[in-house]
């Protein structure tokens, strides 16, 4: 990536103005989402949709996302949603795990073993969540909340949200619930609002550029808590499908874009 | 490109793509030399002239321990 050593080198004079560093990041920005690594990741993950796997030998292929069995196109920005067969709101990683279990026949066990990987050795969920969220590039996120267990799963995330908790007494508003808050250089979107969760929603899962790698929502909002010094959430739980539902409704109306690729 | 691109600063052995070569039709029309500053997975984008659709596209690289990938394509 010759322009993005380019891109850090010119970062050095503009240390003094602020808004001239945030410029200049917004210009990295740009460059990076020119052309990702997560198109890597999704080209792997479109290959293990297709593969027959587990004990049933079948692919993920006949999968029901919320718009029928193998429907992929537009799937994850109509995310978290009430599903008859489990009557529960999944969100997308909750939503593979059913399929690898009812369709492929795997235990949780097998299906949970690895959720999340590393820079050498990708995670078989990072893959597929690349493929799937990539068929919804362009489409308006649009996170049903009509079902009474929608509502009640909303609220559940706003309630979430806003509780304050752990050793540093944190709550996701701490960082994300008032304007012009930043992390080192990394301007922090009020995620209550509807313009941050657009901007920021939109563009997770990611490739970070810092750690090589594909990161999951489920993954963004497991790091949340650990920066929160909150004990470990569990993946794919009633809590953060609620978090990643209040978000994804919040975002309503705003076209996909992700993959995103972050530093 | 899937490389592990491992620097100097690393404790493992260092792995780096040395060489890019874009072909079309055949004749080289990009030859690159990278290094250990490269990121892992790189991306690399660039333009040619006079490209007309159906022409066969062939990209490789060769790292420093001789491994060597390439991938075909054609402008669609």
């Amino acid at each position: 990536m010759i322009r993005l050593v380019l891109a850090f080198l010119s970062l050095v004079p503009l240390a003094a103005g602020a808004q001239d560093a945030k410029k200049e990041i917004e210009k990295y920005q740009q460059m990076l989402g020119d052309g990702s690594p997560a198109e890597l990741w999704e080209l792997e993950g479109e290959a293990l949709w297709k593969k027959p796997l587990g004990p049933k030998s079948v692919s993920l292929e006949k999968c029901d996302l919320g718009l029928g069995a193998g429907k992929v196109a537009g799937a994850y920005a109509r995310l978290p949603r009430y599903f008859k067969d489990t009557d529960k709101v999944q969100d997308l990683e909750s939503r593979l795990l059913t399929c690898m279990t009812d369709l492929q026949g795997r235990s949780l066990k097998d299906a949970t073993a690895r959720l999340f990987g590393n820079a050498d050795r990708p995670s078989e969920m990072e893959y597929l969540v690349s493929y799937i969220v990539g068929q919804s590039r362009g489409h308006k996120m649009a996170a049903p909340v009509s079902h009474p267990k929608e509502r009640a799963s909303y609220e559940l995330g706003r309630k979430v949200f806003f509780y304050r908790a752990g050793s540093w007494d944190f709550s996701c508003a701490s960082c994300h619930g008032e304007a012009d808050k930043r992390i080192r250089m990394q301007d922090l979107p009020v995620l209550s609002e509807p313009a941050g969760a657009q901007k920021a929603y939109t563009t997770w899962p990611a490739y970070r550029v810092s750690n090589s790698q594909l990161k999951t929502m489920q993954w963004r909002i497991n790091d949340c808590y650990r920066q929160m010094r909150f004990p470990e959430p569990e993946f794919a739980s009633e809590t953060t499908i609620a978090l990643t539902h209040y978000l994804a409704v919040t975002a309503k109306g705003a076209p996909y874009r992700g993959p995103g690729t972050k530093r | 490109m899937t490389h592990p691109m491992t620097t100097a600063q690393s404790n493992q052995p260092l792995h780096f793509i040395q060489n890019i070569t874009v072909k079309q039709n055949g004749k080289a029309v990009v030859e690159a030399q990278i290094s250990q500053a490269i990121s892992r997975n790189p991306v690399f984008t660039f333009r040619i002239k006079g490209g007309a659709k159906g022409d066969k596209i062939e990209v490789s690289w060769l790292d420093n321990k001789g491994e060597t990938s390439s991938i075909e394509a054609a402008v669609a």
